[in-house]
């Protein structure tokens, strides 16, 4: 049987980027989407995911193009190679969704996260949580008498790292963006 | 030059500009001001259903007898509602149906009011796309984009939900030309680099088969031109998934049957043995694979299909098409016959002899004995007497739908009328009144169980309306035959709830509808009572009372792969030795 030739970038035929055989490795891939911005079509893009048992650990939307209705939409996703495959084939389907990127595949891409921390304490664990907060470069957005929020942006690894660190000085409440991605370098043809 | 109309003024304009000539539909509060523009035209004639599942169906008959789209028309709620069954069976058949549906004014939208749902909300994991239009400014463009969207690509239901204020407003009118379709353009043409693959593999094929599913039907009847002639010209053998059949026809020398759970044992074994699959427009369906893993162990895979999901979903294959069946076999055949017609005629000669002795078998024989009548008999003399009509099928779903797979033969495409994929019980009979409203000149006979006729058999009152001379062909065992068969395989023989118990007298309700109703139980009388069917200028329901417990075979139990395939007990005897029911 002949192996299959991987084109490096193609998103609308699946089959052309598919490995040679179904692993059962799962991997996580971050998805970048251009979408027509109008009604429903996040519910289409999440109710392809929850009707056909894929997951997703993230998920980030909004207006980047005003006057042409675009959104991007970017998905972090998890599953072996075939259900990736799967998902960005399904994505592809979508009468709205014009652009199916993967970013995990197609070269190297940047991507960030914003988050809010609330830690309450004080004394030494007050003065620890700033000292940390300084070395992950997160700013001091809100203070009371007992508490800070903290803004920091990053990768969720360095996210992740920093509220662990955090949770024994008085981590208390946590909001985060999700990623927000895009590729390096130029524009993919 | 401007056109100012109201909305719903505006809705019927774009059906005459789709050159739609049928509309199939059911009035209510939501879509008043659409009626009454129906009502002050002769461009389109609406057909009146009894109930908006068999609205659906009826325009999925008429879409797939046609290869046109079929359009409905329903009110908000309950209409909506009641048309989700239709389109989840026409999703997952890939039929182009076009639903409208009327939706509360837009002000009132999310305030619960009389006859709301969410019907976009409902509807968006069982169509294509939809729509809810909120300006009539809108409104025709989004119908003509709908059009587009439910018939390229790989077709499908799509759906449009049009709130009362919006139909009673005035705006410009779009007409089709101008309408924007640009961000919905699938690609058709195949990769060439992999056509010349699959040319090459199949010079050198040893033990090659095409396996053919509804996307050729859905290509147009010049794709299955092009199959018959790369059949033909290759002389490789080829079956056909449930919804493919017709494309190659039954008639025609290369042809092993329907392939799958309930198809043919040389089928089954030529997809089981083959070393070149070739996949064209069919998905790799469950009841098709059988177990995944012991599927066609040594073949390599070709697939040709429009959906780039549909490739290596289930199966994984070696050579991936992605394209229409119709432009992808035109080159096939341009490249195969440039490269000098080349085949491996030892290889098929060989190939052919094996075929030969597992045509042997002859898996579909049965007995006529005693003064029941098989149902395996009765469409077997339907097929003698019809097959030379201008003839379009249609079946419910079940035994009786297996065995009229298995024993009429279908020369043409879009003669076929069956629900594959969801496998809808009451899906025939409005399909039968859409096919013959297409084609009023024609014989439409829906063959039919007696539990699955019952889920529809309002729409008797639809046929009886627009005099339309469907022929009700059931097969009536008392039983829900396929589930009583898997009780009997699976289950200990305890027949749950599968028995039709207070059935009607068909014949009195045939004659209560105003048509004409014909029982018969005896063998002898059969091939009368079928001619009398035919012979009569109306509706017919042919009340055919067969054997109770009889099993549809071959079977491919669930969970197995194609080489273990079940035999009839009146099989087993002679061609594959006395031991036993199972094939190994």
């Amino acid at each position: 049987m002949s192996a299959l030739k991987i084109k490096k970038g193609s998103n609308k035929h699946s089959a052309y980027n598919l490995r040679p055989t179904f692993s059962d490795v799962i991997e996580k891939h971050t998805l970048s989407l251009i979408v027509e911005n109008e009604a429903g079509v996040l519910a289409r893009v999440i109710g392809l995911f929850s009707g056909r048992g894929y997951n997703i650990e993230s998920l980030t939307v909004a207006e980047i193009d005003r006057e042409g209705h675009r959104s991007r939409i970017t998905i972090v996703t998890t599953g072996t190679p075939q259900v990736i495959e799967q998902i960005k084939a399904q994505l592809g389907r979508i009468v709205p969704v014009y652009e199916v990127h993967d970013l995990t595949v197609e070269g190297p891409s940047v991507e960030r996260e914003l988050a809010l921390l609330k830690v309450e304490g004080s004394g030494d664990k007050r003065v620890e949580a700033m000292r940390l907060a300084d070395i992950f470069r997160a700013n001091v957005v809100d203070s009371t008498l007992e508490s800070f929020v903290f803004e920091i942006t990053g990768t969720p690894e360095k996210i992740d790292a920093f509220s662990d660190l955090m949770r024994p000085l008085g981590l208390s409440e946590v909001a985060r963006t999700g990623v927000a991605a895009l590729a390096r370098g130029k524009i993919a043809q | 030059m401007s056109r100012q109309m109201t909305g719903a003024k505006m809705i019927v304009e774009c059906l005459i500009d789709q050159g739609v000539e049928v509309v199939f539909g059911y009035p209510g509060g939501a879509v008043l001001p659409i009626y009454d523009e129906v009502f002050q035209q002769n461009g389109i004639r609406h057909v009146l259903v009894r109930h908006e599942q068999g609205a659906v169906h009826a325009a999925e008959g008429y879409a797939r007898s046609t290869g046109k789209p079929g359009v409905v028309l329903v009110t908000s709620g309950p209409g909506a509602t009641n048309a989700v069954t239709g389109l989840t069976d026409a999703l997952l058949d890939s039929i182009p149906i076009i639903v409208l549906t009327g939706q509360v004014p837009t002000f009132m939208i999310g305030t619960d009011a009389f006859q709301e749902a969410d019907t976009v909300g409902i509807t968006r994991p069982c169509t294509k796309h939809n729509w809810l239009v909120q300006d009539t400014a809108s409104l025709s463009g989004t119908i003509h984009e709908a059009f587009h969207v439910a018939t390229t690509g790989r077709p499908g239901p799509v759906l449009i939900d049009i709130p009362k204020d919006v139909q009673f407003a005035t705006g410009e009118y779009t007409p089709k030309q101008k309408a924007k379709t640009s961000r919905y353009q699938p690609p058709v043409k195949g990769d060439m680099a992999s056509i010349e693959e699959l040319v090459e593999a199949i010079e050198n094929a040893e033990r090659p088969v095409f396996y053919t599913g509804g996307g050729v039907i859905n290509s147009g009847p010049a794709a299955s031109q092009l199959l018959r002639e790369l059949v033909d010209g290759t002389d490789f053998p080829i079956t056909s998934t449930l919804m493919g059949l017709g494309a190659y026809p039954a008639s025609g020398k290369n042809w092993l049957g329907m392939l799958g759970m309930h198809g043919l044992y040389e089928a089954n074994m030529s997809m089981h043995g083959c070393d070149l699959m070739i996949n064209i427009g069919a998905r790799f369906d469950d009841r098709i694979t059988g177990r995944l893993d012991a599927f066609s162990p040594n073949s390599q895979k070709a697939h040709i299909d429009i959906d780039p999901s549909s490739i290596n979903k289930v199966i994984r294959v070696d050579i991936p098409i992605v394209g229409d069946v119709g432009h992808v076999l035109e080159d096939v055949l341009k490249v195969w016959k440039a490269r000098g017609r080349k085949t491996n005629k030892q290889g098929l000669q060989k190939w052919w002899a094996k075929i030969e002795d597992w045509r042997k078998v002859d898996c579909l024989s049965f007995e006529q004995q005693g003064k029941v009548i098989k149902p395996q008999h009765a469409l077997a003399r339907l097929e003698a007497l019809t097959k030379d009509h201008d003839r379009y099928i249609c079946t419910e779903v079940g035994q009786h739908q297996m065995w009229a797979a298995q024993y009429l033969g279908f020369e043409d495409p879009n003669r076929w009328m069956t629900s594959g994929g969801l496998g809808t019980m009451g899906y025939g009979f409005p399909a039968s009144i859409g096919v013959q409203m297409a084609h009023p000149d024609s014989l439409v006979i829906n063959v039919a169980g007696e539990a699955s006729w019952l889920m529809n058999m309002q729409e008797m009152g639809t046929a009886i309306q627009y005099r339309l001379p469907v022929k009700q062909f059931i097969l009536n065992n008392e039983r829900l035959g396929m589930v009583r068969q898997w009780q009997e395989l699976l289950h200990g023989e305890r027949y749950s709830h599968s028995w039709s118990e207070a059935l009607p007298d068909f014949v009195k309700l045939a004659e209560a509808f105003g048509a004409k109703g014909i029982r018969v139980d005896d063998p002898d009388d059969l091939d009368e009572a079928i001619k009398e069917m035919l012979a009569y200028d109306g509706p017919v329901i042919f009340d055919c009372l067969v054997t109770k417990h009889e099993n549809c075979f071959p079977m491919i139990p669930s969970g197995e792969p194609h080489n273990k395939m079940l035999l009839g007990e009146a099989n087993v005897k002679d061609a594959i030795g006395s031991s036993g029911a199972v094939l190994v």
